[in-house]
């Protein structure tokens, strides 16, 4: 796109800014890191031409059915499949006892049957399966298996899990960190206390589960679906089948969406169980009901804080009791609960910290990743503690962030010194400075976007606008001591190059960042990166941005492995070192420019290849004081949130969201607007609509009704601010990822924002309108 | 979703008239009318209805317009949502054309029809309580040419049923020219179901106020008494303004009436109070009903 191009665009879309500075002199590099490069998938997907698991078809497939359980909590006397296997059409009827090898999994701690024998511990919890030759069929014979349950008082309280009887055989605590810090005697003269309740928030991936198990002659099963972590599901479909796992293959298709974990090996194991089984490929696509019923949630999350200030409004002392509801099953709490209490703080100095965080088990859906956990639930008490102690010390808000902010160097309450940049003090001034949106009172009436919507039934008398700010910050890459390898390969040959890495491409960007590095370091412009199988060396989840470092790095160094090999001969010819050899535009010259030749002829129709990993720096566990560095790296944002509340019927439209980050290094500009724009309208969802409610352990409305994410017209407009690029010298290019942090910090900045607005606590997420509305005249 | 297996052969029929497509349920009693098929089909998506054959009502262009008859419209039942928020249907009967803008995103509104809002009869449907406040009757086609009337307010109180084969043919409607509004609550700025709904429509020639209150009920509830009160305050043949304290009172004389307090206990004692949320549900109807007044006063 040409300089004016890029002027006009920027001129029609006001929705996005890009603070990019491309001076009208200065032509953009074409090539490699740094450039706006378009996804190489990206017209397939707007076509809707793009694969994803449920177009998948195979020659004589079965339709798959789970059933699910009714009850959050229930013993199963007995379980009758005889009428479902006698029903025309069905091929297998499968349950916990035809499971061939290991009855339980979990990608992090194996605690979960693969299918309910004895004990029913949520309601959805996978009972039996069911193959026929019609989806019809295969969903009408699982609800024709009769079970027999008692049914149990369920557990749905997170607070009375410790003292109620263990749901489980590992007991009900899962993780228990008392992290302690400082000396516990330490007052202020100043005390806010406050009681905050995060909700239960959805991936909602818009794509449901799905997948395809295909037997192969040799007894084995190719598992073709969106998992983002094939490798951990291929070794846990492994030990489920009874199988070695060189003879399951798990094929990563198209990912319709995932900031969680994908897929539900709810449905994935039961499908190969099925094709291994009947001998026939089995097929399933989730209903978004079984959707919301199988997959994992964000932990629901109560924190009890106490904050101790000096006069000035210096942190003295923060104490805090953090309780994360896990639901039935261990699945990602302890991490969740690792970075809860690390970041319970949040991005400020405090002297002495006591905080005590507990991952429970309930009878309530399960918990596990969602981007930011544990972090985003922290964020929305610390900030709403920085919000009460601004109040009663009568001092900005801003102003009372500023004079707490953390910076490198600092020390986190865990005791890890931190390393990396945290320039959080020029994010809050970036957003702080940054010029208001206008008030709409000079536009005429029927343009104004009153809360309620364009047909709604806002009124202009009753709307009060309310500014908040919030400071979040989150880790990067698996925690406390996980070994976060990547392995990636790189081949050249005929002018294109190709990168083979396990790395899935979930929407963050991955595949086109791995063109750009491949292009950066070799100068070739055509790069293609293969589709994702379990035949490739493991490449680790899709979480905490570990593409963006680890992948992307291993990338890079394969691709300078390359290069070595393609230069090193002509260096030798040349008589010079290969760092003084440049790759461009398909030529490689010499630094003084005196010396060149094509790649084509200097590959002389040579094929080279080359295999490397990216493993960051060790990390260790938080001992039972709390303390360790855990962390790999840190990154940190400062959102202004401006909100516009109709105090009589408490409904909230954002109205501005304007972000600072800090970023390390922007590698594809156009990609990381729209991570951030979507990690801030994720984070405006769990503020205000998304809230996947349980009764009793029921889950009440799952469906995309009940469960309301935020549409084009509850985003709003998404002002980047500032991105500081100062980078992160232990990460490979100093590039941070910058997903997740938008998440965490965009719930509290709304809810300081409707505070602002009403005068009213806003001590629960996401904000009911009942919270929202206040006395005209107050 | 795709599913590539073959599926159970269904009859479609796509009759051009209203009295065809009568005869076509006749003929085929497990037939089930489509028109918009908003409902209808996400029914079928999940699994929960397999109709054997399907009675398609698009082609029907009678019922996808609207004629006049005595003072009223008579509506096709087959107008969308679309079609009746565009600005001519707005001149016309305001409040329903408002209710039809607001009745979900554009994909819903350029398919879904009037008469499938009300065959679906769903407590959210924004278009009836903007019916129930006209006190619209229904014209009903039966076989062989019948023609029944039953009020929309029967319909859907379960007082009146549709017998088999019957069709909502056409909505009729009094042209009252005179402000109306219809006002909902939502939980988004985006389109949503409505958490509360309120429409206000002025009968000059008879000095009425009448109100509707949607999606709190099964059905939308008619406040008569706080109706014929606030008719009684307004001066029909001056300025038809009214103080602001009167419009509060209106809002909560409705809501009140809406959603009562609890019953006291029969051991005599104070009436336990409504939790938070139905005290908001109240608060709401109240601003709703306020606001929907004073802008048809206006």
């Amino acid at each position: 796109m040409s300089n004016d191009a890029a002027t006009a665009a920027n001129a029609t879309s006001t929705r996005i800014t890009t603070p990019v500075t491309e001076g009208p002199d200065t032509e953009p590099p074409a090539l490699g890191l740094g450039v706006s490069l378009p996804p190489a998938d990206v017209r397939a997907k707007t076509e809707g031409t793009f694969p994803y698991a449920a177009d998948l078809w195979a020659e004589g497939l079965l339709w798959a059915a789970v059933l699910r359980s009714p009850h959050p909590h229930a013993r199963i006397l007995s379980i009758d499949t005889s009428a479902a296997a006698e029903m025309a059409g069905v091929r297998a009827v499968i349950t916990h006892e035809d499971i061939p090898g290991e009855g339980a999994y979990g990608r992090r701690v194996v605690d979960r049957p693969v299918f309910a024998s004895d004990l029913v511990r949520h309601h959805g919890e996978p009972i039996a399966a069911v193959a026929a030759d019609h989806p019809d069929t295969a969903r009408l014979a699982a609800a024709a298996i009769a079970v027999e349950y008692e049914v149990l008082e369920p557990v749905t309280d997170p607070e009375k899990a410790f003292a109620a009887e263990p749901l489980h055989p590992d007991g009900n605590l899962i993780r228990h960190i008392p992290l302690r810090y400082g000396d516990p005697d330490a007052t202020g003269e100043v005390v806010v206390e406050g009681l905050y309740r995060i909700g239960r928030q959805d991936p909602a991936p818009i794509g449901a589960e799905a997948g395809l198990a295909v037997p192969r002659p040799d007894g084995g099963v190719e598992i073709y679906t969106a998992s983002t972590d094939p490798h951990t599901d291929r070794d846990l479909a492994a030990a489920c089948f009874g199988l070695e796992p060189e003879r399951v293959k798990v094929v990563v298709t198209g990912v319709p969406g995932a900031t969680g974990d994908r897929e539900d090996p709810g449905f994935q194991l039961p499908l190969g169980l099925l094709a291994l089984r009947t001998g026939c490929p089995v097929k399933l696509t989730a209903t978004r009901e079984e959707s919301f019923l199988g997959h994992s949630h964000r932990h629901p999350t109560l924190l009890r804080y106490r904050h101790h200030a000096d006069a000035d409004g210096r942190l003295v002392k923060v104490e805090a009791q953090i309780l994360l509801d896990a639901g039935a099953y261990a699945d990602s709490s302890s991490e969740s609960l690792a970075a809860a209490v690390a970041f319970a703080c949040g991005p400020y100095v405090v002297p002495h910290a006591f905080i005590e965080g507990w991952a429970v088990r309930t009878n309530n859906p399960p918990s596990g990743h969602v981007r930011g956990e544990g972090a985003m639930q922290v964020c929305a008490a610390y900030e709403g503690q920085m919000d009460k102690l601004a109040a009663k010390l009568g001092i900005d808000p801003a102003e009372l962030r500023l004079r707490n902010a953390l910076s490198t160097g600092d020390i986190l309450p865990t005791g890890q010194t931190v390393t990396c940049p945290a320039p959080v003090s020029e994010l809050l001034t970036s957003v702080r400075d940054f010029p208001l949106p206008a008030l709409p009172k000079d536009a005429p009436e029927d343009d104004w976007l009153l809360p309620g919507g364009p047909e709604g039934a806002g009124e202009p008398g009753a709307v009060r606008r309310g500014v908040g700010y919030a400071l979040g910050m989150v880790h990067m890459l698996g925690a406390e001591g996980a070994d976060e390898v990547s392995t990636a390969t790189v081949r050249v040959h005929d002018g294109i190059a190709t990168v083979i890495c396990a790395a899935v491409e979930t929407g963050q960007g991955f595949s086109t960042l791995a063109r750009q590095v491949v292009q950066e370091t070799l100068g070739i412009e055509e790069v293609h990166v293969a589709s994702v199988d379990t035949d490739q060396p493991p490449a680790g989840p899709a979480t905490h941005g570990r593409h963006t470092w680890v992948s992307a790095g291993a990338v890079e160094r394969a691709a300078r492995m390359v290069r070595t090999q393609l230069l090193q001969p002509l260096a030798h010819k040349f008589g010079m070192s290969t760092e003084l050899l440049q790759i461009a535009d398909g030529k490689i010259t010499s630094y003084d420019g005196v010396l060149s030749t094509t790649v084509t002829e200097a590959m002389d129709g040579k094929e080279l290849w080359a295999t490397a990993q990216c493993r960051p720096h060790p990390t260790e566990p938080l001992d039972e004081s709390g303390q360790g560095d855990a962390f790999v790296g840190l990154a940190f944002c400062a959102i202004r949130a401006v909100v516009d509340v109709d105090i009589e019927l408490g409904s909230v439209r954002v109205v501005e969201m304007a972000i600072a980050q800090d970023v390390g290094r922007v590698l594809n500009p156009s990609q990381l607007a729209t991570r951030i724009e979507a990690g801030v309208t994720q984070g405006i969802g769990a503020a205000l609509t998304e809230n996947l409610r349980s009764a009793r352990g029921l889950i009440r409305h799952p469906d995309l009704t009940g469960y309301a994410l935020p549409t084009a017209l509850d985003a709003p407009e998404i002002r980047i601010v500032k991105l500081i690029e100062e980078r992160d010298v232990v990460a490979p290019f100093g590039a941070k990822p910058a997903s997740a942090v938008p998440v965490v910090t965009s719930p509290a900045a709304v809810a300081a924002a409707v505070r602002a607005a009403t005068g009213r606590p806003i001590n629960r997420l996401p904000i009911r309108p009942q919270a929202a509305v206040a006395s005209p005249n107050s | 979703m795709t599913t590539h297996a073959p599926q159970a052969t269904q009859s479609v029929t796509l009759p051009a008239s209203l009295d065809e497509a009568v005869a076509a349920l006749g003929a085929m009693p497990a037939a089930v009318p489509v028109a918009g098929g908003t409902d209808l089909m996400s029914a079928v998506n999940k699994g929960l209805l397999r109709p054997s054959g399907l009675v398609g009502l698009g082609r029907i262009s009678e019922l996808r317009g609207w004629h006049y008859q005595d003072g009223h419209a008579l509506l096709g039942a087959g107008l969308t949502h679309a079609r009746m928020g565009r600005p001519d249907f707005a001149a016309l009967i305001p409040a329903l054309a408002a209710s039809a803008r607001a009745a979900g995103p554009p994909q819903i509104r350029n398919a879904g029809t009037l008469g499938g809002n009300i065959a679906t009869a769903a407590p959210t449907g924004d278009a009836l309580p903007v019916l129930a406040a006209l006190e619209a009757e229904l014209v009903v086609a039966g076989p062989g040419g019948a023609r029944r009337e039953i009020p929309v307010s029967h319909l859907l109180a379960g007082r009146a049923m549709l017998e088999p084969a019957e069709l909502i043919g056409f909505v009729r409607v009094p042209l009252l020219h005179a402000p109306q509004v219809f006002l909902k609550a939502t939980g988004r700025t985006g389109p949503g179901r409505a958490t509360a709904s309120v429409a206000i429509v002025l009968d000059p020639a008879r000095r009425g106020v009448r109100c509707a209150v949607g999606a709190i009920a099964p059905m939308p509830l008619r406040p008569l008494e706080a109706e014929r009160w606030i008719a009684s305050l307004i001066d029909w043949d001056g300025e038809r303004g009214l103080a602001p304290d009167a419009l509060t009172a209106f809002g909560e004389y409705v809501a009140a009436a809406c959603i009562p307090d609890q019953e006291p206990p029969a051991d005599g004692g104070e009436a336990p109070p409504l939790p938070p949320a139905v005290l908001h549900l109240r608060r709401t109807v109240a601003a709703l009903a306020r606001r929907a007044l004073g802008r048809a006063l206006s």
